[in-house]
């Protein structure tokens, strides 16, 4: 079973976000960067898949500056993952180029089982970069996978609107994108991190993928912090009054009813 | 002159209203719109889409599409809009689109921006801006090198319109693809409720711990039901298993951008806020009076949830069912 995982590296959700003064994105020092929660039930699904199905090889593929992404993908190793491929550039990717590059490294490895990522990456929220990455290989997808069965084919349920659940039988190699749900993902242990440090970890530029970053089909511009709030108004009073000010209030003041 | 396409959705007899919106918006731009349906009984809704702007309607009306395939739906899209001869396509960021759009993008050498919350349509391009980083801050999304550019716009951003009903368009209809069988759906569960999805309801009403047992939900299914509202909750309650994980607002739930918000004791959190702070107007229950939520609030009420709520229920029933 080879089973490759794309990982992102996102800055913490507890970060304080400042713009640059050019407003072209966010100051990066200071930023704690955290592999993408919903990365992390990808990893674990993928050493659960491996390990019930008695051996194989689990790849964590991530894209961005070598030194800064290492770090995440030792940690997918340090849960159990057995080696990891870093395609190097210091450039933003738009999801395009990322999905591109991350579906043609996969390409190059040769044969595989299945590609597994977290349904959307929390700092760009996009929810592309599976389904592109899918499109680079040419197997179907399935996204917001909260539950997978792996014996003959894979039964993936995606979850939709209301809590209702689509349950996709795939046949073949595909990317499914893991939702919460999907397990509990397992801490790094501590012997886990100290084997973590000598797995192979293979670096690509991005140049030899072909891809050129600045050919970018989407560039994000001009960050800026969401407007102020004005102060929280207070509804003071016993629960009738309250009720019955605040309704006033949403009908009269905010006009959303 | 330049065109739009629209993919439109539908929901039973009505078209979705993230979709209303977007046809609307289409018709303002001064572009000649073009709207796409696909499912069965979708032909049933091309009068609609034309009454809210298209002056063309693409319709695949398959009785083997009822359930959701991205293969299919990618293949029928992509000839949708290959032949409507739009550089622009719009659709409201709903679960279906979200999985669909972005490959069916790629397939087209184009690129996409999902969950935009503002969006300016002109006959000569399109500017959009989404929140990145948990919502922390906005950006623009600049299409460069996209021959297309796909827009995903989060519903109840924008005006819907009257729509004229004497409007009509030419309808064209589109072959179902022949499907490869590596990929299919093989059944649909339904979910708990069959009230409007989190991320496309216009009022929420989400409990937290303050509710203290997972029972207590039903005071708040009284208050949303009065509201024609939809009920979420915080991430605390949903690992305790109190509600579904489908309820969930926040960083590892949903992304919510209602018109109005109540947070029923919920403390506010920076992963729940991450996810509904994109609300119109919230309203902020909560027995602590240093509770974060209260910053991120509109109207706030300090008080014992359990006597509020009733009350709420009540003076919005007055209020709303005169």
């Amino acid at each position: 079973m080879r089973i490759f995982v794309c990982i992102k590296q996102v800055p913490d959700t507890e970060t304080r976000i400042q713009i640059k003064s050019d407003k072209s994105g966010i100051e990066e020092t200071g930023v704690k960067w955290v592999m993408n929660p919903y990365d992390e039930y990808a990893v674990e699904e993928a050493i659960k898949i491996r390990d019930a199905k008695g051996g194989g090889q689990v790849t964590v593929v991530s894209v961005g500056p070598k030194a800064r992404v290492s770090e995440s993908l030792r940690t997918a190793m340090a849960m159990g993952a057995d080696d990891a491929i870093v395609i190097d550039t210091s450039d933003y990717l738009d999801s395009y180029w990322t999905g591109k590059a991350l579906g043609q490294a996969i390409q190059k490895e040769g044969a595989f089982d299945l590609v597994l990522t977290g349904k959307l990456a929390i700092d760009d929220n996009a929810a592309a970069v599976p389904q592109i990455v899918a499109e680079t290989l040419g197997i179907p997808h399935v996204t917001v996978v909260s539950k997978l069965g792996t014996e003959g084919a894979w039964v993936a349920e995606r979850e939709i609107e209301g809590g209702a659940r689509e349950i996709f039988e795939v046949q073949g190699p595909c990317v499914l994108a893991a939702n919460k749900g999907l397990n509990t993902p397992r801490y790094a242990s501590l012997p886990g991190i100290m084997k973590a440090k000598k797995k192979p970890l293979k670096e690509i530029a991005l140049g030899d993928l072909g891809i050129q970053s600045s050919h970018l089909k989407t560039r994000l511009k001009d960050f800026q912090l969401p407007p102020e709030k004005p102060a929280v108004k207070m509804v003071a009073g016993d629960p009738a009054t309250q009720a019955k000010e605040l309704v006033r209030l949403l009908l009269e003041e905010a006009k959303v009813l | 002159m330049s065109k739009v396409f629209v993919f439109v959705e539908g929901q039973g007899a009505e078209l979705k209203k993230g979709s209303q919106e977007l046809l609307n918006a289409a018709r303002n731009s001064g572009r000649e719109v073009v709207a796409g349906l696909i499912g069965p009984g979708t032909k049933a809704l091309t009068g609609k889409a034309s009454k809210h702007g298209a002056k063309t309607v693409f319709v695949c009306d398959a009785a083997d599409l009822g359930h959701y395939n991205p293969e299919t739906f990618g293949g029928i899209l992509e000839a949708m809009v290959k032949e409507s001869g739009a550089d622009v396509v719009l659709a409201s960021s709903s679960v279906l689109a979200r999985d669909l759009m972005p490959r069916v993008a790629a397939k087209l050498d184009s690129g996409s921006a999902s969950d935009c919350t503002t969006l300016e349509l002109t006959t000569s391009g399109v500017k959009a801006r989404r929140p990145v980083y948990s919502g922390k801050c906005t950006a623009e999304v600049e299409f460069v090198n996209s021959p297309i550019k796909f827009v995903l716009m989060r519903p109840n951003q924008l005006p819907v319109g009257a729509g004229d009903a004497a409007e009509s368009a030419p309808v064209k209809d589109f072959p179902a693809p022949a499907q490869s069988g590596k990929i299919k759906c093989k059944e649909m569960v339904k979910g708990a409720s069959s009230k409007t999805d989190l991320t496309e309801a216009n009022i929420i009403v989400s409990g937290g711990r303050g509710l203290q047992n997972a029972e207590s939900f039903k005071i708040l299914e009284d208050l949303a039901n009065t509201m024609g509202a939809t009920v979420g909750a915080s991430r605390a309650v949903a690992d305790a298993g109190w509600v579904p994980h489908s309820m969930q607002v926040g960083q590892t739930g949903k992304t919510v951008a209602p018109s109005l918000y109540i947070a029923v004791g919920i403390s506010g959190a920076i992963q729940h806020l991450a996810g509904m702070s994109g609300s119109k107007v919230i309203v902020a229950v909560n027995k602590d009076a240093d509770a974060p939520i209260f910053q991120k609030a509109n109207y706030g009420l300090v008080g014992d949830l359990f006597e509020i709520v009733p009350k709420l229920t009540e003076e919005f029933n007055k209020a709303l069912h005169r």
